[in-house]
């Protein structure tokens, strides 16, 4: 049964929003272009020689940034929005009497758009390398099949987290709000801008106990062949995709009984 | 004999509603202390629909029809009493329940915006387990039915209200559920458009005996799908039962404008016994009730010389809107 969800209901759905997606490519690339922000913080770091403090060479450290941003690229999740501008307007409403769980068909939308933008963010890429020829590198076979990997378990905390801050629409109507809370914690512990190591020892085992670091910062060490606990990371993500989970499915069936499909 | 596919008991809504005092001062209260009150916009109903009836649920803006539909199809949860809809709550939206229902909101839609409607067909096609042939099969034959055959590739964004209107009942119907909610279905289409609609939802209604329930202010809707009508006022029933015996009751004479050949014959029509509205040289407009419509009239054709008769029905959307505005209408 799962399978065949997975083999036809998402599928279908992925083609078909990559063709919605396909017809907003600028709007796409200009989103790509947007995340640039680890570039920004390499930029930081090497110019002050922040790196020397936590005993990463410059290489290493400009891989770091650069895989941070594939990983952002992939991993960037806006349900929260989407869902409480559907719920609000009524849009949300058709979806909600057939026969799949309307957070697939956003699911699907993200994982779109992640294809589209995936043309974009390797020209970024190949830039990067040109201002940068000693950072190339290629990484081994089974090190970037795991940051695939990893870097889709960082999407799915994601977005599993954002859809249960976007379930709670049905409680307060403006749930993007408590996401902007959300959004300051990812914005510092994930290690978008900071990789999580250069953290004090006593704050470090604080966030690893947190979903933040799984989300950048541990695939992005992956990818870039920095040092990481690859089976203590992939652990801890999957352990928090099997608490998220429960605890999204629990808030949405509390919640769609405070639907009152407003605007419809 | 036909079962009952809905079956509503003692059913009840009540929604909170937070109320703002206007200007700054209101809105500096409102931040600090919120002022909420429950509303009870649907109180204590009951009814039943049988399988392949088509039931039009009349009555004023926020009389509570939208609420009824939203909750017989699951969207919102009762706060009272009971909802059985084909053997399911529909709350619990099982996937059995689901793939049997359909709701159409005329103001709302589901088509992908800027893609063709094909897309989203064959994307509901797959949500409700369609294999590819049996969705290009019913495709075909919905759009030869709903007469837009050429618009399936053209973006939604592109076509006519009329023809998004079609393509939202295709994309709705792929999976021929047996229970239509309609909601407003023909809000903003021209007459003509509104005529096919309701053409293909008899139509429908014939070829697979569906169920269908319909909240309309378009009188013309009702009076040529549903024999059965329920009308709600302010979240109570107050009318169930079949719609000419509800226009009976509501207009139970009609009015009948006679030429006679003379202006004396009028006077002496005039003076015969029967209601006059009024007089107007030799044409005269009498009430006779709904009852002896018959033997008055053959009275008077025998009386008196008579040059042309009219009968007129009283217009459908004053007698109903009799209804829908009096709040203590006893029908």
């Amino acid at each position: 049964m799962l399978s065949n969800l997975i083999n036809r209901k998402i599928f279908t759905l992925l083609k078909v929003q990559y063709s919605n997606m396909l017809e907003y490519r600028v709007e796409i690339a200009l989103w790509a272009i947007s995340g640039i922000i680890p570039f920004f913080m390499l930029n930081i770091w090497t110019n002050n020689n922040l790196n020397e403090s936590i005993n990463v060479s410059d290489i290493l450290l400009s891989r770091y940034f650069l895989c941070a941003f594939f990983v952002r690229q992939f991993s960037v999740v806006w349900v929260v929005f989407s869902f409480e501008e559907d719920s609000l307007m009524g849009k949300v409403s058709p979806y909600l009497i057939q026969p799949l769980n309307p957070f697939f068909r956003y699911f699907a939308q993200h994982l779109a758009e992640q294809i589209t933008r995936f043309p974009f963010a390797l020209i970024i890429a190949f830039f990067f390398f040109i201002f940068n020829p000693e950072s190339i590198w290629i990484p081994n076979l089974g090190i970037l099949l795991l940051s695939i990997v990893s870097t889709f378990l960082s999407f799915l905390i994601q977005f599993l987290i954002q859809s249960i801050v976007a379930c709670l629409c049905f409680w307060t109507e403006k749930a993007s709000s408590i996401e902007r809370l959300l959004f300051i914690p990812t914005l510092f512990l994930s290690g978008l801008l900071a990789p999580v190591v250069s953290f004090p020892a006593y704050v470090k085992s604080w966030i690893y106990l947190t979903p933040f670091p799984y989300l950048i910062d541990f695939p992005a060490n992956l990818l870039s062949g920095n040092e990481t606990n690859i089976s203590g990371g992939l652990i801890m993500q999957i352990l928090w995709i099997f608490i998220l989970i429960p605890l999204f499915k629990k808030i949405w069936s509390e919640g769609t009984k405070k639907y009152t499909a407003m605007g419809s | 004999m036909v079962k009952n596919i809905i079956d509503v008991k003692n059913l009840s809504k009540s929604f909170d509603i937070s109320s703002k005092e206007p200007g700054l001062k209101g809105t500096i209260k409102h931040f600090f202390r919120r002022q909420t009150k429950s509303l009870k916009v649907i109180k204590d109903i009951s009814f039943e629909i049988k399988e392949g009836e088509i039931v039009g649920f009349l009555g004023a803006n926020g009389a509570g029809k939208t609420t009824i539909l939203k909750m017989l199809c699951g969207l919102i949860y009762p706060s009272e009493g009971s909802i059985l809809v084909s053997g399911y709550l529909p709350f619990r939206r099982k996937e059995n329940f689901l793939k049997n229902i359909t709701l159409i909101m005329g103001q709302k839609q589901q088509l992908i915006w800027d893609l063709p409607p094909i897309e989203s067909f064959y994307l509901n096609a797959s949500i409700y387990d369609l294999d590819k042939f049996e969705a290009k099969k019913r495709i075909k034959k919905l759009s030869e039915m709903l007469e837009i055959d050429e618009e399936l590739f053209i973006p939604v964004r592109k076509l006519s209200l009329g023809q998004r209107m079609k393509s939202e009942l295709l994309a709705a119907l792929i999976h021929e559920p047996n229970i239509l909610f309609l909601d407003e279905p023909t809000l903003g289409l021209d007459i003509n458009a509104q005529r096919n609609l309701r053409k293909f939802l008899q139509k429908y209604n014939n070829e697979t005996n569906a169920t269908i329930c319909l909240t309309s202010h378009y009188m013309k809707d009702i009076t040529s799908l549903c024999k059965r009508v329920i009308c709600v006022h302010e979240g109570a029933i107050s009318y169930d039962g079949k719609l000419d015996l509800l226009l009976k009751k509501l207009s139970p004479v009609k009015e009948i404008l006679i030429v006679c050949r003379t202006e004396e014959d009028a006077i002496k029509l005039e003076n015969s016994g029967f209601t006059v509205k009024n007089k107007i040289k030799n044409e005269i407009t009498i009430k006779i009730e709904n009852n002896s419509i018959t033997s008055s009239l053959k009275t008077i054709l025998n009386n008196f010389d008579i040059e042309d008769l009219f009968i007129n029905e009283p217009p459908i959307d004053e007698v109903i809107g009799k209804v829908l505005i009096k709040k203590d209408y006893v029908i």
